[in-house]
């Protein structure tokens, strides 16, 4: 209204807000809230949550708020692109589609038909993994993975091999009952507005927060108690709770016999569990002392039991952890907190979840058969993330931390942890891994999965890897996220083999997702003596001129999250909530004003076009015309695909039913979501709810019912444990026998991280952390002309004790040294946070030249990263070899590993390592901004 | 215009709650983009992909850190700031233009964009750095309490809120009417001792601030007691316990 | 604050230009024809400069003529309506002077108080922010009135009246450097108070809300090192009092002498105007830790 825009507000000021508002789905980072979208003769005018949508109800974030700055960013590609100049140059010339589709075709045509293991299919900060890993186990390419690896596989393996079911966005806090959260090495997690929703609603009603994190920052800040642990000491600090707790007998004896596999007997002699003739697992009756499958109704398991010496599960753990290594005193000096905080914390934990029971009454019916007529709630609430998962001892740390949780009763209880569908999901209901590539064929099956035991590893009968990046091979038997962190460096290795083609999709991969960012540009820039690249061809998808885009070879232009169809599905990371199954759709709000196309559109047409069997029908004909067809129309079992809502001819039917051709319309007017509530009695306890397994059933989540135990004790750990100690066919190499015999451990227990043991720790006196900031995504904020403001630059906070021994003042850079690299960096201080711990914000710094921005840009200049300190690779150990620096079960990057020394640099900038420019293939940003002025 | 009135028939502010607020900058964000494309000219950003970016907002996010005179570890507070629509505002009677005044039916202070002359004055007499000049349009910038959402008939009634506070995660800003007692604002005012920034500017700020809770209290708060010292006399105690049930 | 040119030569020129009407209201020097045509001239040249030189700062120069509005409350719709009507009056006054050499006491009487009035406006401008502590005293209008009839005495040749004055905008100056470095204490303002984080604890900036510069920052966060600002206090005094004080007293009368008079009086002032600004630290500055 323009009288309103300049003039003085009328009493009432009544403007219109917009021509139209069209809902879809956020995606300016990976919580997928609902967004409604203002348009202003066809332009966006404003973004505001979805109040009705399950993730946000109604909120946004900054980032989300600044989507208007991202599709009207001037770093956005604009045509496909074809590299002119030698990689790095960022010398590319726009080519046309057909140019661009054609080459690809030709490239992936031969490998698809000789040796579909030399394309390497990676993808990063993508939502369709279910659609790309069906596109590359077509191509027959064993080399397939998303980026798990490297973000927080620990946590999901930890959970999932731990309680069918892990923290990521696949669980939640229950909020509206909790009365004390928990919360471990969380900055800001996947579940960005639920998290914030969550705690805004504990501090509503004054419950308690206690957050344990070296840095206060944040969530951090706003916790009732802050514990300001030494980085990668968690498991030690958990597992002191855990001695505590049962020592004093704080633990939930009934959950623990009747849901876990506290009461399983472990054979004495393989320590496997004894089990019968059906394979299940056997416990003692408490009434009959018969020994019975623990599944049989009316079954009281016993705890304490023995038969014929073979003792519980209960009875391994009182002797493990009840052990005085994991008393408080102990273990105090090393996770630098006192004895009697962590004394004081255990009592804290138990006085909730036992002083305060919840009980709901609300009756249920568990897979025995046997009905309890209230559920009775532990509200102590847990949830962890990257703090805990990025070390190498993550996958162990995390056990740990749910056997805590189960101790305490506090799972899927009332108060405490709950699951989202598709969750819980025992492993024995996911697939195992597959890795055999044949030219010209599909893969037996999908790439990722769970090993049970050594026969699911995909190594040759050499006992050599299958797959580039070595996940499922002896280093890593467990790396069921894959290991994308070392796909570069293995290819340019050419260990264990070489490949042809690198094809990436939304990873910024010679930037801020690479370890060793310096190294990873060496490598994607190294050539052979004929002068051809070492990694002879890259074919990258991005929708900004970002780093990654100066290495590749061939630039396949994505759209803008408003410009694209896309499925957040529940064959993948869909938006579920613990009251309900939800699965939801982005679709073009605006069109592009740019020759770029939605790249899982391209890859439909790459598939059919290479000839990959399920990407054509029978009669050659091209099966999906695009992504939102393939939506549609896709079915991965009969009845059952990419949506579960609006199905069947009538858009009535849920989870399963034919396809229906208007679905995608249905979801729009339905706001773009579906959302499919579970009954009451089906909302807790849902592992062993039988009213739970039959709606996940009718849903289409499983076609059986799946009950299972906790798998306190781990027996795929222990199978592996058991390979090195000799036992079996597949046997590791001998130089890992050791290292797999420790790390296995089927009880989870504490090592020290790698590097911390590697290195000498005089000389790398500081843990080096960093945190993700709320307001920015990874690299993309920095391209948004509002979220850039706030933070362009990145400074080292240093605490307060170091920076008066080492004389800091406002202002001074200092020299940042690790065992791999040296930086120079700006710094400031902060006294909140553990004293032997430095830190910064995530992925501020930027190349120079990259993201449309000028070349003197601060994040450039002053802003950097830390993985310039961080490399792929351990130094040498005793045998001279370089281990990855991952986990060594899951093969989850081990970023917080690192150990740095700080030391004073002369003043001023710029941060080094400081790179020449890059040719910006879309130029440079306007100088001023003053969106809105023509509404 | 820039006398200020006497009293207010409403006194619309903002709750802010410094025990919740992360520190996440949605608000900030969020306003940014609901103003720029309303209320009077947009908010500029200069050099905006460049070395110096520099733009115009009417919130913005703090942090602080304040070291106990207890003693104790340092605590984090996030602390978002914009207009605190003050009952005594002296940005308003400084304006020589009549540009800046506060309303009568509803204690809003507002810049009326077709007067002011841009001298910034009035941002001189603010004492809490909630006016900005925009330096495209030269035009003093400021919450306006989001006056074009709080009545807007073309928004459904729930989201006839300021944009901050509709789009805040945490739910750590709160808007209301601080004249009735019984309103949202007022009662967590007064439940949470809500507090004034800077009294000694005697500006009366309509906007109150709630403080952070007391924290880390869990240090000597004493132990569990021991059931058992070791495997057997755990097991021991696990019959028992057991037999219980 | 920031010293801001415009303004420094705004309040400076605007100063010396009105408190020469004043002289030359109270028929200080009685001149007429041609020397009283340069003495006003030199008086609205300065006076209007100045006026004109506030206006360079303005964002919307479209709406300047709006400011005479709010005189009932806003001291600078007084300042410019004051302004305004010190020329008008002291208009026909100099015609008088200059083309019929008349003396219209009345009117110039009038016009002189209106011209002490305007200067007094101006630095109630400043004088009435309590967010600037430095400014909010009465010590800001006595400064700029000691300013303006110290500089008004010199350039009307006044010698006696300059001395004194002169010597009075000394003792001042000092005054208001030595009460005004107290005042931002004074003011109880603190970074604990302006976050009410206070009654946990020392407050600290641990990260500014944006990276980079914003407009508080530039216009209100400007800091002056103390050897520089004791430096200019130096400069100030000795140029804009004493180097007079002493052209004036110790020195044999010259016109050459005079003109450095003036010029380095000028120089003081200009000094002393920096440092008005730039010594001022605005409250808002505690929030971004300064
Ligand atoms: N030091 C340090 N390094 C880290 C981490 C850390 O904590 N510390 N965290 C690690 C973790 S967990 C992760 S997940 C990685 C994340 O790192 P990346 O996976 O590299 O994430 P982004 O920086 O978001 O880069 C993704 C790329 O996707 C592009 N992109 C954005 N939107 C679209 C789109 O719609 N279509 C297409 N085709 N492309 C798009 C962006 O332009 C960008 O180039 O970083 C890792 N690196
Ligand atoms: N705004 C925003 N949201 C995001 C992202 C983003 O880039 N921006 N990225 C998304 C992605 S890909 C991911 S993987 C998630 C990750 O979400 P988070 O897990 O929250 O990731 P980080 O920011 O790496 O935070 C790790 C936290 O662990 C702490 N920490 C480090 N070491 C330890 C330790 O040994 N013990 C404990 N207790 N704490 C430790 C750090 O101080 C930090 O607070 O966030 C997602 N959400
Ligand atoms: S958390 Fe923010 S950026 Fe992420 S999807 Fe939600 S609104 Fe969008
Ligand atoms: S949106 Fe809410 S939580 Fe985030 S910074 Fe603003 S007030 Fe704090
Ligand atoms: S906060 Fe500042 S701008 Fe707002 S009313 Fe008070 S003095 Fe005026
Ligand atoms: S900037 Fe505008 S609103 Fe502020 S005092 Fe000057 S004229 Fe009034
Ligand atoms: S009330 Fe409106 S204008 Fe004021 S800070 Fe909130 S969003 Fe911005
Ligand atoms: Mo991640």
């Amino acid at each position: 209204m323009a009288a309103n825009r300049a003039g003085m507000a009328e009493a009432r000021p009544s403007p219109k807000v917009s021509d139209e508002v069209r809902q879809t789905t956020c995606y300016m980072c990976a919580c997928r809230c609902g967004i409604n979208v203002h348009l202003q003769d066809g332009k966006v005018k404003y973004i505001e949550g979805n109040r009705d949508h399950p993730v946000n109800r109604g909120v946004l974030c900054a980032k989300g708020s600044a989507g208007i700055m991202q599709v009207t960013a001037p770093s956005r590609l604009r045509k496909p692109l074809k590299r002119v100049g030698p990689r790095g140059s960022g010398e590319f010339r726009e080519i046309s589609w057909d140019e661009a589709m054609s080459t690809a075709v030709g490239w992936l045509t031969e490998l698809h038909e000789t040796a579909p293991h030399k394309l390497a299919f990676f993808t990063g900060r993508d939502q369709s993994q279910s659609f790309t890993s069906l596109w590359a186990q077509h191509f027959g390419t064993p080399n397939y993975a998303a980026h798990g690896g490297f973000c927080s596989v620990n946590m999901a393996a930890g959970g999932i091999y731990t309680m069918g079911g892990a923290f990521w966005e696949f669980g939640q806090p229950d909020w509206e009952h909790t009365k004390l959260f928990m919360l471990f090495g969380v900055a800001e997690d996947h579940d960005s507005n639920p998290i914030k929703m969550g705690l805004g609603r504990i501090k509503a009603r004054g419950a308690k927060v206690i957050g344990v994190n070296p840095v206060r920052s944040g969530y951090n800040a706003v916790a009732d108690e802050w514990v300001g642990i030494t980085p990668g000491t968690d498991g030690l600090f958990i597992l002191s709770l855990v001695h505590e707790l049962m020592k004093a007998g704080k633990i939930d004896l009934e959950y623990l016999a009747q849901f876990t596999n506290a009461p399983v007997l472990v054979d004495k002699e393989t320590g496997l569990f004894l089990r019968d003739e059906d394979d299940r697992p056997l416990v003692v009756d408490r009434r009959s002392g018969a020994l019975t499958a623990f599944d049989r109704k009316g079954v009281r398991p016993s705890l304490s039991a023995t038969h014929d010496g073979h003792r519980t599960v209960m009875a391994l753990m009182a002797e493990k952890y009840l052990d005085p290594q994991y008393a408080p005193e102990a273990v105090a000096e090393r996770c630098g907190i006192s004895a009697d905080r962590i004394r004081a914390i255990a009592a804290e934990l138990a006085r909730v979840a036992f002083d305060e029971a919840i009980v709901l009454d609300r009756a249920w019916t568990d897979f025995r058969g046997d009905t309890h007529d209230r559920m009775i709630g532990r509200p102590v609430s847990m949830h962890a993330m990257r703090g805990i998962s990025a070390h190498s001892n993550g996958f162990q740390t995390c056990r740990a931390l749910h056997i805590l949780q189960i101790l305490l009763g506090t799972v899927e209880t009332p108060g405490g942890f709950r699951f989202k569908p598709p969750y819980p999901k025992p492993v024995e209901a996911h697939p195992t891994p597959h890795g055999h590539g044949r030219p010209g064929r599909p893969l037996e099956g999908p790439h990722l999965g769970f090993p049970r035991g050594p026969e699911d590893l995909q190594i040759n009968e050499d006992g050599s890897p299958k797959r580039i990046d070595k996940a499922f091979s002896w280093e890593h038997p467990m790396s069921v996220h894959g290991m994308m962190h070392m796909v570069i460096s293995n290819a340019h290795a050419q260990d264990p083999y070489p490949i042809d083609t690198l094809f990436m999709y939304m990873a910024n991969m010679s930037w801020n997702s690479s370890m060793n960012t310096s190294g990873v540009i060496e490598m994607l820039t190294a050539r052979n003596d004929d002068g051809g690249y070492r990694i002879p061809r890259i074919i990258y998808s991005d929708a900004y001129s970002s780093e990654m885009v100066a290495y590749a070879d061939l630039i396949l232009p994505d759209t803008t999250y408003l410009e694209r169809h896309d499925c957040i599905s529940l064959l993948d990371r869909p938006i579920c909530e613990a009251d309900g199954a939800a699965d939801a759709i982005r679709w073009p709000v605006i069109e592009p004003d740019r020759d770029v196309r939605g790249f899982q559109s391209v890859l439909i047409e790459l598939g059919a076009r290479v000839g990959l069997p399920g990407f054509l029908n029978a009669d050659g004909s091209h099966k999906w015309k695009d992504y939102a067809d393939y939506i549609v129309n896709h079915e991965r079992k009969p009845g059952i695909g990419p949506l579960a809502g609006f199905r069947g001819a009538d858009g009535d039917k849920v989870g399963r039913g034919e396809v229906n051709p208007d679905q995608l319309d249905k979801y729009i007017e339905n706001g773009g979501f579906f959302l499919h509530h579970l009954p009451d009695e089906a909302a807790y306890f849902k592992p062993w709810n039988m009213a739970y397994q039959d709606w996940a059933v009718d849903l289409g989540l499983f076609d059986t019912p799946q009950p299972y135990l906790f798998q306190l004790y781990s027996e795929p750990m222990r199978k592996f444990q058991r390979a090195a100690e000799g036992h079996g066919d597949r046997q590791p190499p001998e130089h890992l026998r050791d290292r797999i015999r420790t790390a296995f451990q089927p009880l989870p227990d504490w090592q020290q991280p790698l590097e911390d043991a590697a290195v000498d720790h005089d000389e790398y006196p500081l843990h080096a952390l960093t945190q993700r900031p709320m307001h920015m995504y990874h690299s993309w904020g920095s391209q948004n002309a509002w979220l850039r403001q706030i933070t362009n630059v990145n400074k080292l906070f240093l605490p307060g004790k170091l920076w008066q021994e080492k004389g800091f003042e406002d202002g001074d850079w200092a020299y940042v040294t690790s065992v791999h690299g040296k930086i120079k960096v700006p710094v400031a201080r902060m006294d909140g946070q553990n004293e032997n711990t430095v830190w910064t914000w995530n992925a501020i710094g930027k190349r120079r030249g990259a993201w449309a921005l000028g070349e003197d840009a601060p994040e450039a200049d002053q802003g950097f990263l830390l993985n310039y300190l961080i490399n792929e690779l351990l130094p040498p150990g005793g045998d001279g070899l370089r281990w990855s620096n991952s986990d060594p079960i899951t093969g989850q990057a081990a970023w917080f590993d690192l150990r740095v020394r700080v030391d004073k640099a002369p003043p001023g900038g710029p941060s080094e390592p400081a790179h020449a420019a890059i040719l910006s293939p879309v130029g440079q940003g306007p100088s001023n901004v003053a969106y809105g002025e023509e509404f | 215009m820039t006398s200020l009135p006497r009293s207010t028939e409403k006194k619309l502010g903002l709750v802010i709650d410094l025990d919740t607020c992360v520190g996440c900058h949605a608000c900030v964000v969020n306003c940014k983009e609901w103003n720029t494309s309303n209320y009077g000219a947009p908010l500029s950003d200069m050099d905006a992909y460049g070395a110096a970016p520099e733009g115009s907002f009417l919130n913005r996010v703090h942090a602080y850190e304040v070291t106990p005179d207890t003693g104790g570890c340092a605590q984090t507070v996030h602390f978002p700031k914009s207009c605190l629509h003050c009952e005594d505002a002296p940005c308003v009677t400084v304006c020589p233009t009549g540009a800046s005044y506060k309303r009568v039916e509803d204690g809003i202070v507002l810049v009326n964009e077709q007067d002011c002359m841009g001298c910034g004055l009035c941002a001189w007499a603010c004492p809490y750095g909630a006016r900005e000049l925009d330096a495209l349009a030269g035009i003093m910038k400021k919450c306006t309490l989001c006056v074009d959402r709080i009545y807007n008939d073309n928004l459904p009634k729930e989201d006839q809120i300021p944009a901050c506070v509709r789009t805040c995660p945490a739910g750590a800003r709160h808007f209301g009417d601080f004249a009735d007692p019984d309103s949202t604002v007022s009662r967590l005012v007064a439940e949470r001792e809500g507090i004034d920034l800077m009294p000694e500017m005697s500006t009366r700020p309509v906007n109150k601030y709630l403080p952070p809770r007391e924290k880390d209290r869990l240090s000597a708060s004493g132990a569990l007691s021991a059931q058992s010292e070791d495997p057997k006399g755990f097991l021991a105690w696990l019959d028992k316990a057991l037999e219980a049930l | 604050m920031h010293p801001a040119p415009s303004v420094i030569l705004f309040t400076t020129l605007s100063g010396l230009g009105f408190g020469l009407l004043a002289f030359l209201g109270l028929g200080l020097p009685d001149v007429t024809g041609g020397i009283a045509f340069v003495f006003f001239a030199i008086a609205y040249a300065l006076a209007v400069g100045g006026l004109l030189a506030s206006t360079f700062h303005l964002g919307n120069k479209v709406n300047a003529i709006k400011a005479f509005r709010q005189w009932r409350s806003s001291w600078l719709s007084r300042e410019g309506l004051l302004a305004v009507l010190t020329l008008l009056v002291m208009a026909p006054y100099a015609m008088g002077r200059v083309f019929w050499s008349e003396n219209w006491a009345l009117l110039g009487w009038l016009g002189a108080l209106l011209a002490l009035a305007t200067v007094f406006t101006t630095s109630m401008i400043y004088a009435q922010l309590k967010a600037v502590p430095r400014w909010n005293t009465r010590w800001t209008p006595v400064l700029f009135l000691a300013h303006a009839l110290a500089g008004g005495a010199l350039l009307s040749g006044q010698i006696t009246a300059s001395a004194v004055l002169l010597a009075v905008l000394g003792a001042v100056q000092v005054i208001v450097w030595q009460q005004g470095d107290g005042r931002f204490a004074a003011s109880g303002a603190t970074l604990e108070s302006a976050t009410g984080l206070g009654r946990i604890g020392s407050v600290r900036q641990l990260e500014p809300p944006h990276s980079g510069q914003n407009y508080l920052l530039r216009e209100m966060a400007f800091a002056v090192g103390r050897k520089h600002s004791a430096k200019l206090r130096a400069i100030s005094l000795g140029a804009g009092v004493l180097l007079p004080l002493v052209c004036l007293l110790v020195l044999p009368f010259s016109h050459v002498l005079a003109l450095i008079a003036v010029l380095s009086h000028l120089l003081g002032v200009l000094a002393g105007r920096w440092l008005f600004f730039a010594e001022a630290k605005h409250v808002v500055a505690l929030y971004y830790g300064r």
